[in-house]
């Protein structure tokens, strides 16, 4: 049988199960959610700023509601950067891509499969923190009802729903994220140029997005979309901004998808 | 197996260019590689031997010309890399995982049975004691071998190999070496690049001597020996006499008296025998005449060297040898 994009995907997920820094990321992914409850344990304030904090004493709920919007700040596209800032970039620095690359799988059998391995470990570091959030603040604040953004009360079952719903719908800017991580890991062959250089873009949008005068745009920019899962916490769900991220998302991951494959289907492969 | 057309040429490489900037790293080189051949590309570091084997295995882009491997195209597809297997620079591997995971990996990218060969071949290179270990700990020279193993899992009929015997102590070049031989005793082409001299010289039957790019000569070792400005040595029952009839002789040059004896060179081997008949005539008789080869070490460098062109081209006007300097 001739080996193909699922074989690359297979053998990137071995490849990142032996690696120090994707362990870094998920256990990130575990650890802040638990960290926070705890110091909601111990503490038994709330966080009264933030949309939901001041339901995390109420419901287990609210926890995850409240990491997403904290943790799109920087802390999700690092998790996510890390990985996808890196797995094009460690063929650099092992110099390894002449290796696979002379076997029998043709360079975007290669790519693919390095981008299928990314979405696997974004997705699971996300499904993890959603998973720890949940399970933790259920312990710690119970399965109670929450109130939605609109003020109605959603009942337990139907909440937990919305908010993996609201997780899954977290996962398109994420994409983006990881696409343009991969992007930068092509072009720059430097994990940590990648890495900071996707912080850096993550950060600059978050800039423009307060900067005065410039409101027009807000719809567009990808850290709007990090809030669009709002749409499930309200009554009735309001589809708009959940329409718009899926396409808004796409106009950011689909162009750096396309150049990074671009780069990596036509570069030379020559040592340094 | 894969299938391949028998009569096919393994390397076939025409006016390759390599353009970076104003640099030109390979320069309109042209190279075949018959069936059977352990061809040894040879030049300094920096000559742009590397540089055309990344183009030969599809890595890097030609600036111009072409290579057929078997006749296909590398930079087409990755079938055209059936049958064929080696590396460029030093062989690199996933520091983090164990040499014979790294062999999986590979293995599992190969189209055919490559995994089933992972053992034999650690065990050809003498790695099976250490394929538990991280690649990380290895040795250059361990790696050097990793990477024959890697290859060998292709049961390549063409093997590329980048300086094998770099970083590799006395005894792995031996062994390198008597590996080489007997894959090349098993069929299989070889083509390797060096800077060593004695190496190509010990395992190679043609050779390309590659100097800034491009090419100064590519033909038969033994080609390569005549005109390495191969002389003959003398010594007769009278030296004076003998000295005094091969300068008066006609194709023969460079008389010089040396230890007891005689060199001189010979325009070719016709005239080497009419003076055999001159000094018997004349009553000098041989004692001794033997043909003297010139080190190849030496025309390595005459052709190598800049400030000596005329020798470069005296060496490609062989009627055996393809000119493209």
């Amino acid at each position: 049988m001739n080996p193909g994009v699922l074989t690359v995907y297979r053998w990137e997920l071995r490849k990142l199960r032996a690696q120090k820094r994707t362990y870094l990321g998920l256990g990130a992914a575990i650890l802040v959610p638990l960290i926070f409850v705890l110091a909601l344990v111990i503490e038994g304030g709330q966080p009264e700023e933030v949309a939901f904090g001041r339901y995390v004493n109420s419901t287990g709920l609210a926890v995850p509601l409240v990491l997403l919007l904290f943790g799109s700040v920087w802390m999700f596209p690092l998790i996510t950067a890390l990985v996808a800032g890196d797995i094009v970039a460690a063929e650099d620095r092992h110099d390894t891509l002449k290796g696979i690359l002379t076997r029998s799988v043709e360079r975007q059998q290669v790519f693919f499969g390095k981008v299928l391995a990314t979405f696997t470990y974004a997705f699971l570091a996300m499904a993890l923190m959603g998973a720890v959030a949940l399970g933790a603040g259920i312990l710690a604040s119970g399965f109670n009802s929450i109130t939605s953004l609109s003020g109605t009360e959603i009942s337990a079952n139907e909440g937990l729903g919305l908010v993996i719903a609201s997780l899954g719908v977290y996962l398109l800017p994420i994409s983006a994220v990881a696409c343009i991580g991969l992007l930068l890991s092509t072009v720059f062959r430097n994990s940590a140029a990648a890495i900071v250089g996707t912080l850096m873009f993550s950060l600059l949008i978050q800039l423009i997005g307060i900067l005065p005068g410039l409101e027009s745009l807000h719809p567009y920019l990808l850290s709007t979309q990090y809030n669009a899962w709002q749409g499930f916490l309200r009554s009735p769900v309001d589809w708009d901004p959940i329409v718009r991220a899926a396409w808004v998302c796409s106009l950011y991951a689909l162009p750096a998808l396309a150049a990074a494959a671009l780069v990596f289907l036509r570069r030379d492969v020559a040592g340094d | 197996m894969p299938r391949l057309m028998p009569q096919a040429t393994p390397i076939e490489v025409r006016g390759l260019v390599k353009r970076y900037g104003e640099i030109v790293a390979v320069d309109d080189v042209d190279l075949t590689v018959e069936v059977g051949d352990v061809f040894g590309y040879l030049g300094p570091n920096g000559a742009g031997k590397t540089t055309s084997l990344r183009m030969m295995l599809g890595l890097i882009r030609p600036t111009a010309g072409s290579v057929r491997l078997f006749g296909r195209d590398p930079q087409l597809s990755i079938k055209a890399l059936e049958g064929v297997a080696g590396f460029v620079e030093a062989p690199s591997f996933y520091p983090y995982l164990s040499g014979r995971r790294n062999l999986e990996l590979f293995a599992a990218l190969d189209a055919g049975d490559s995994a089933a060969r992972i053992e034999e071949s650690l065990e050809i290179v003498g790695m099976r004691d250490r394929a538990k270990d991280r690649v990380g700990g290895y040795s250059h020279g361990m790696r050097q071998r990793l990477g024959i193993a890697a290859a060998l899992l292709r049961q390549p009929k063409l093997l590329l190999l980048d300086e094998p015997a770099t970083g590799l102590d006395p005894g792995g070049m031996r062994d390198m070496r008597d590996l080489i031989r007997e894959l090349s005793a098993r069929g299989m082409t070889v083509l390797l690049s060096s800077h060593l001299l004695a190496e190509v010289e010990e395992l190679c039957n043609r050779v390309a001597i590659v100097r800034s790019g491009r090419l100064a000569y590519q033909g038969s070792l033994e080609d390569l020996r005549r005109q390495a400005g191969e002389g003959y040595r003398l010594r007769t029952t009278d030296e004076e006499r003998a000295r005094a009839v091969a300068a008066a002789q006609l194709g023969i040059t460079e008389v010089t008296a040396a230890d007891g004896g005689t060199t001189f060179s010979a325009r070719d081997e016709v005239a080497v025998s009419a003076l055999s008949l001159a000094l018997a005539e004349a009553g000098a008789l041989i004692v001794e005449l033997s043909p003297r080869h010139a080190s190849l070490e030496d025309l390595f460098f005459r052709l190598t060297e800049d400030e000596l062109p005329d020798v470069a081209q005296r060496a490609t006007s062989g009627n055996q040898t393809e000119v493209a300097a």
